[in-house]
């Protein structure tokens, strides 16, 4: 475990001066994600036009990992169709619990700063809240949680703490 | 600490060598990526001395069978090390008998036993219930399924920005509909040690039965129930350096004998046809099935550890050590201390501005320290401070004062990353 590795430059910058913060007068989609386990929760609202996420933020209380997680997220999607911030939704789940196949291309560019959260299995869901709650958001679910037993939860069922 | 252990303190700790006493615990000498292992979690789990582990290795090799049913030598042997441990127990609490003393899961199960036992049988509608803002959630939420199921009210014990109980304020919440107490002896989130003496004298005068969650007293301060007067007491052993899956509810015998049983199955029963079932007498009433029987022989071990140092020895210690803690902390700007009570236990729980717990305690880690970060099942008491979460350090007797000190080297460096 190397926690320095985790705690890089762009994730504590991310933490300090969070992107896209803040909540949309004007979403069409929106989504409360919880993580019972520390009581951390996490706002998202998004406009989506024409399976276009037009224009995205979030907002709430919770720690620098899952802050810099939302943060970077959002400046990842915003402008993305469905279908490719979909694609990033899984990459990214798939890279957080240590999944990911690095030999093959992924689209996930910068967000690989967040690889060393696999090796803290308690931390795996402050990094993935964020993501779990766009997929809640994009699929109209308004509320989840990193212990729901649906789909989306699907990358959270292993590293299950309880 | 309070007054009795603080006179006590000089005196007696100066008789105990605690770096031999840490020695008694193999864990300790973990390193963590290099680093010395600082254990400061033991108010969620404490570590277990070499004399227990090999009380649990020595009755799995030649002590081990079911207990109650069986003439043969090992069911015997294993039936008296049982009764033994109850005993041990009787003995460390000073109940009047061992039948008083009931082996549950631990303490969330001595609480539902009380619940399910008692609550569903006395406690009717519109009836009142007080607990307190201090309460974990084990003491919370098994009392609001039962007003929920009863339409039963739930009164709570506000407190004070210190973290004390506003004893003033139980006392006016009694009325002739006031049915029952449930009181956590210390608090698991900040350290806060309760007046029960004084909050279960004033509820026998409404003759409202008491119950206390000693989960977090037990390991730090003499328990003597027949002194409190209390009506049922329970903890848990993997908190009082003993394993997990085993704890104790100590009952009154009259109000054991009135309750109904929570479990039923095989050991509760005096005889069974398809028509009756008449129960066992106490305590095997409440112990359906085949209990944790190596789990509480190491209970009695841990008790047999426990009771030569001496609790009061233990406490004196461990007041030195949150002293000492206290001072330290105090003194890094940006740290605040929730939770100053003047009776506590050696736990502190504390914020550092602009950084979240879950943070501190990852950073934490990496140096070999292990502090708890989150709501400690105790949301009430988060929300009454207006915070998510705190990080906790809670102390033992094996811990020392460089353990602290690393500790503060510890919060510094988180300040730094976050700088």
């Amino acid at each position: 475990m190397h926690t320095n590795s985790l705690y890089q430059e762009v994730i504590l910058d991310h933490n300090r001066k969070p992107r896209n913060y803040g909540k949309l007068d004007q979403a069409n989609h929106h989504a409360v994600g919880h993580n019972p386990l520390c009581g951390d929760r996490l706002d998202i609202t998004l406009q989506l036009e024409n399976e276009q996420i037009c224009d995205i933020a979030f907002q709430g209380e919770s720690c620098a990992i899952c802050k810099a997680s939302a943060s970077m997220m959002t400046t990842a999607v915003k402008g993305k169709s469905r279908s490719d911030a979909e694609i990033l939704i899984h990459e990214f789940r798939e890279l957080a619990t240590g999944k990911l196949d690095t030999g093959h291309p992924n689209h996930l560019g910068r967000l690989t700063v967040f690889s060393g959260i696999r090796d803290l299995p308690t931390r795996v869901k402050c990094a993935i809240l964020p993501w779990h709650t766009l997929y809640a958001a994009l699929n109209s679910i308004s509320s989840t949680s990193t212990e729901a037993n649906n789909d989306s939860s699907q990358a959270m069922s292993s590293h299950s703490a309880g | 600490m309070n007054s009795v252990h603080a006179s006590l303190k000089s005196e007696i700790t100066s008789d105990v060598d605690w770096r031999k006493i840490r020695a008694d615990f193999p864990i300790l000498e973990l390193t963590i990526d290099g680093k010395p292992l600082a254990y400061l979690d033991n108010a969620a789990s404490s570590q277990m001395p070499q004399l227990v582990i090999d009380r649990l290795v020595r009755y799995q090799t030649k002590q081990h069978a079911n207990i109650n049913r069986a003439v043969h030598y090992l069911s015997e042997v294993a039936t008296q090390e049982y009764h033994d441990a109850r005993c041990k127990l009787q003995q460390f609490i000073n109940a009047r008998e061992d039948r008083e003393v009931i082996f549950t899961s631990g303490t969330t199960d001595s609480i539902n036993l009380v619940m399910q036992g008692y609550g569903r049988k006395f406690i009717q509608e519109n009836d009142e219930i007080i607990l307190t803002t201090l309460e974990h959630h084990s003491n919370i939420v098994p009392w609001q399924m039962l007003a929920n199921e009863k339409g039963a009210k739930i009164r709570v014990v506000p407190i004070n920005d210190k973290g004390e109980l506003d004893v003033d304020e139980y006392e006016r919440l009694f009325n002739e509909h006031t049915k029952f107490v449930s009181l956590i002896h210390v608090s698991n989130a900040l350290g806060t040690i309760n007046p029960i003496k004084r909050m279960i004298d004033f509820a026998h005068r409404y003759e409202v039965p008491v119950l206390i969650d000693g989960a977090q007293a037990a390991p730090h301060i003499p328990i003597d129930v027949q002194a409190l007067n209390c009506d049922f007491y329970a903890f848990s052993a993997h908190k009082l350096y003993g394993p997990t899956g085993v704890g104790i509810l100590y009952g009154k015998a009259a109000l054991l004998e009135s309750m109904q049983p929570y479990k039923g199955g095989g050991d509760m029963i005096a005889s069974v046809t398809f028509e009756e079932t008449i129960y066992n007498t106490i305590p095997h009433k409440f112990e359906a099935g085949t209990p944790p029987i190596a789990a509480a022989i190491g209970f009695g071990a841990a008790i047999d550890y426990l009771t030569a140092i001496g609790i009061e020895n233990i406490a004196a210690y461990e007041s030195t050590l949150l002293d000492y803690a206290t001072g330290c902390l105090a003194q890094i700007p940006g740290v605040k201390i929730i939770g100053t009570a003047k009776e506590k236990t050696a736990v502190i729980s504390f914020t550092i501005d602009g950084i979240h717990p879950h943070d501190i305690g990852t950073i934490l880690n990496q140096d070999g320290i292990a502090v708890r970060t989150g709501h400690h099942c105790a949301q009430p008491v988060m929300q009454r401070f207006n915070v998510p979460a705190t990080s906790r350090a809670s102390f033992a007797f094996y811990n020392n004062k460089a353990e602290v000190d690393a500790l503060i080297a510890g919060i510094k460096t988180v300040q730094k990353v976050f700088l």
